[in-house]
């Protein structure tokens, strides 16, 4: 069974997987953000201090969760790929990073967005955002240091060991702008203090969290057979699958 | 001694060589031959440890590669290794050390005789031309008779015939004290060795 | 292996004695940028003495991303490098000892300029000597975890800035335990607990740091 599963690690055979499973994950990841969405303006309650503009939290918390979660993924599939020298790993890592960056984006400017009307400004330096500031800067390096190394197997193992050395100081830059922040602010400015959780916020949260989780699959998965294509070029299967895509377009 | 099973390499996404094979024994000269871009360096490299092979292995009497075997190979790759701002005498000390070879002044001294720069032994490396350089970065063949293993790569470049003379007595006098080598050169090789051997490679 | 370390520290500073100006350059570059915060932000004193900390630790971090590249590029470039990788050294002893005298070039002597800042600055005695016992302690984690960005942007383009990108980041938790210590020094507080913050994070980069360069020397030297 195992070497059944072990069979999918070489990119010819996982393109094809990846393609069917595609449209499932898009699927899943519609369906849960509708319902998310119904959750978020219409099941929950409003929130007595903060009126209706506190309602992007259903989007700025799983953003941020999905955030740390693609990167901790992200470093795995590279670990992997720099202890087993695989290079269907590598590709994988490549292909979260992108969609990580741009939920720690997402959280960024939703926390933007929260911040002008609860608290007047556009920005404000409390420990989250400031910790999914310095994320994205990881993530950045992460496609950058990629993009400038030309040989894919090289930027594949120079990205992981980043990926690795990210991923362990991740939890102590976490904690040093926590520290940070109440060294600075004393009472906190917490903007992202959640209102007291009401358990239907919880499970609006939960479900938007959940679709972010289908997207990024589905997403990746997508990018994933990009790269595969890219990086296999040379192969006879994939002068045969062009040739199928052209046959049938 | 040294022992290469199916190895394969590629460089820049391209195969160069697949299935190749040898043993290497005490005495042993091993050529290598091939166009620009077959893979040569690719080959000597792979053997060095510097760069991993897309198949195969190399062992080192029956153990896969590790410090041990680097104690008992010396590499000399493409460049000269050495320094612009150190004298002679220091790159040769610096590389002595760091192989964990026992030196003094006088061996290297030495060794900057047999290879026919001993007078250059206290200048900055920087004004030495590309010949003289290559002889300093010989010099430590002169300085390394006992490790087994030699691995030289273009040891011949950039020489005149008077300093391909003396490093050809080098080389044959480590093979007759019973050292292995293995080198890649464009040109017939000038040693006198009754095991050589020769590799070709396609590209 | 002590006496590998102390030969490969030894040649790096004799050659960094023969190319004098990559140290001093580092350290004029240190006060210069120091130098142009009040011009940027006024002359106040009371608002410079609040942030000195910050500023002291800001340039020292530029200073040290401007001379990272140098670590391994020359040796890399001369061949020098690859001799050190199939030498029977274990690697992480050349790259502790690398590692090391960099600091010894680039760390320390910051950390011996700080009083200069602290001047600029107006800071008072104690906070001085705090800046300086956290400039002491955080320089060296500059130089471990600065290794392993080196050794990755090796011979890629776009290196320093690259490098920059990649480490700065790396940098933040040095950044806070150290401004912070002098920070709390300022408003009276006792700064044992940054620094010892600090000291355990320079016990962390030390195992992450050169783990890292190692393996990311072997990459850039395949």
């Amino acid at each position: 069974m195992t070497s059944d599963l072990f069979r999918f690690a070489a990119p010819q055979a996982f393109f094809p997987l990846a393609g069917k499973l595609i449209p499932w994950f898009s699927v899943l990841a519609g369906v849960l953000t509708l319902a998310g969405l119904y959750v978020a303006f219409f099941v929950a309650p409003t929130d007595h201090q903060q009126g209706e503009a506190y309602r992007i939290i259903f989007i700025h918390v799983p953003a941020a969760w999905m955030s740390m979660f693609l990167y901790v993924v992200m470093a795995g599939w590279a670990g992997l790929g720099l202890a087993l020298n695989t290079r269907l790993s590598g590709m994988m890592a490549s292909a979260i990073a992108p969609t990580g960056a741009m939920f720690t984006f997402l959280a960024l400017w939703t926390g933007a967005l929260w911040g002008r009307p609860t608290w007047g400004a556009y920005w404000v330096w409390d420990a989250r955002l400031t910790s999914e500031l310095v994320l994205l800067f990881l993530y950045l390096g992460f496609i950058a240091l990629k993009g400038a190394i030309e040989d894919p197997a090289r930027a594949d193992r120079a990205g992981a060991i980043l990926a690795l050395v990210g991923v362990v100081n991740v939890p102590i830059i976490y904690f040093s702008v926590q520290w940070w922040n109440t060294l600075h602010q004393g009472a906190s400015v917490s903007l992202t203090r959640a209102p007291s959780m009401a358990s239907t916020m919880l499970a609006g949260m939960l479900l938007m969290a959940l679709a972010a989780w289908m997207y990024s699959i589905a997403t990746t998965l997508c990018r994933v057979r990009s790269i595969i294509l890219g990086r296999e070029r040379d192969a006879e299967w994939v002068r045969m699958t062009k040739e199928q895509m052209r046959a049938a377009a | 001694m040294l022992e290469a099973t199916a190895l394969a390499c590629e460089r820049g996404g391209i195969r160069l060589f697949s299935d190749l094979g040898f043993a290497l024994r005490a005495g042993d000269l091993l050529r290598v031959r091939g166009a620009n871009g077959s893979g040569k360096t690719t080959l000597l490299r792979t053997l060095a440890g510097l760069t991993r092979p897309a198949a195969g292995e190399v062992c080192w009497r029956g153990n896969a590669i590790g410090d041990e075997y680097r104690r008992e190979m010396l590499f000399l790759g493409h460049a000269a290794a050495v320094k612009d701002e150190l004298t002679v005498l220091e790159n040769l000390e610096f590389a002595s050390r760091i192989s964990g070879l026992e030196i003094s002044e006088a061996k290297i001294k030495n060794a900057l005789e047999c290879l026919g720069i001993a007078r250059l032994a206290d200048l900055p490396a920087r004004y030495l031309s590309q010949g003289q350089r290559k002889r300093a970065a010989l010099a430590r063949l002169a300085l390394a008779p006992a490790v087994a293993l030699w691995l030289l790569d273009e040891p011949f470049a950039a020489l005149d015939d008077e300093a391909i003379t003396r490093v050809s007595a080098l080389c044959a006098a480590h093979l007759a004290a019973g050292g292995m080598l293995v080198l890649t050169s464009h040109q017939d090789v000038p040693i006198e060795a009754p095991d050589a051997r020769a590799i070709e490679l396609q590209g | 292996m002590l006496r590998a370390s102390a030969f490969i520290i030894r040649r790096e500073l004799r050659l960094a004695l023969r190319r004098k100006g990559d140290v001093l350059n580092v350290l004029v570059f240190f006060v210069v940028v120091a130098s142009l915060f009040p011009l940027g932000v006024g002359p106040e004193p009371n608002h410079l003495r609040a942030m000195a900390a910050g500023v002291a630790w800001i340039a020292a971090l530029l200073a040290a991303v401007l001379s990272l590249p140098r670590l391994f590029a020359a040796d890399y470039a001369d061949g020098t490098l690859e001799q050190m990788l199939v030498s029977p050294q274990p690697l992480i002893v050349v790259v502790l000892a690398k590692a090391a005298a960099h600091w010894l070039l680039t760390g320390l002597p910051l950390a011996l300029a700080a009083p200069v800042i602290g001047l600029q600055y107006d800071l008072p005695t104690d906070a001085l000597g705090v800046l300086l016992a956290s400039l002491l302690i955080g320089t060296p984690v500059l130089s471990l975890l600065g290794a392993a960005g080196a050794a990755l942007t090796l011979g890629v383009r776009g290196g320093g800035a690259l490098l920059g990108l990649l480490v700065l980041p790396l940098f933040v938790p040095v950044l806070v335990f150290g401004a912070g210590a002098v920070t709390s020094t300022l408003i009276g507080i006792n700064p044992g607990a940054h620094l010892s913050l600090l000291g355990a994070f320079l016990a962390v980069s030390s195992l992450i740091g050169p783990w890292a360069a190692c393996a990311a020397l072997r990459v850039a030297l395949d």
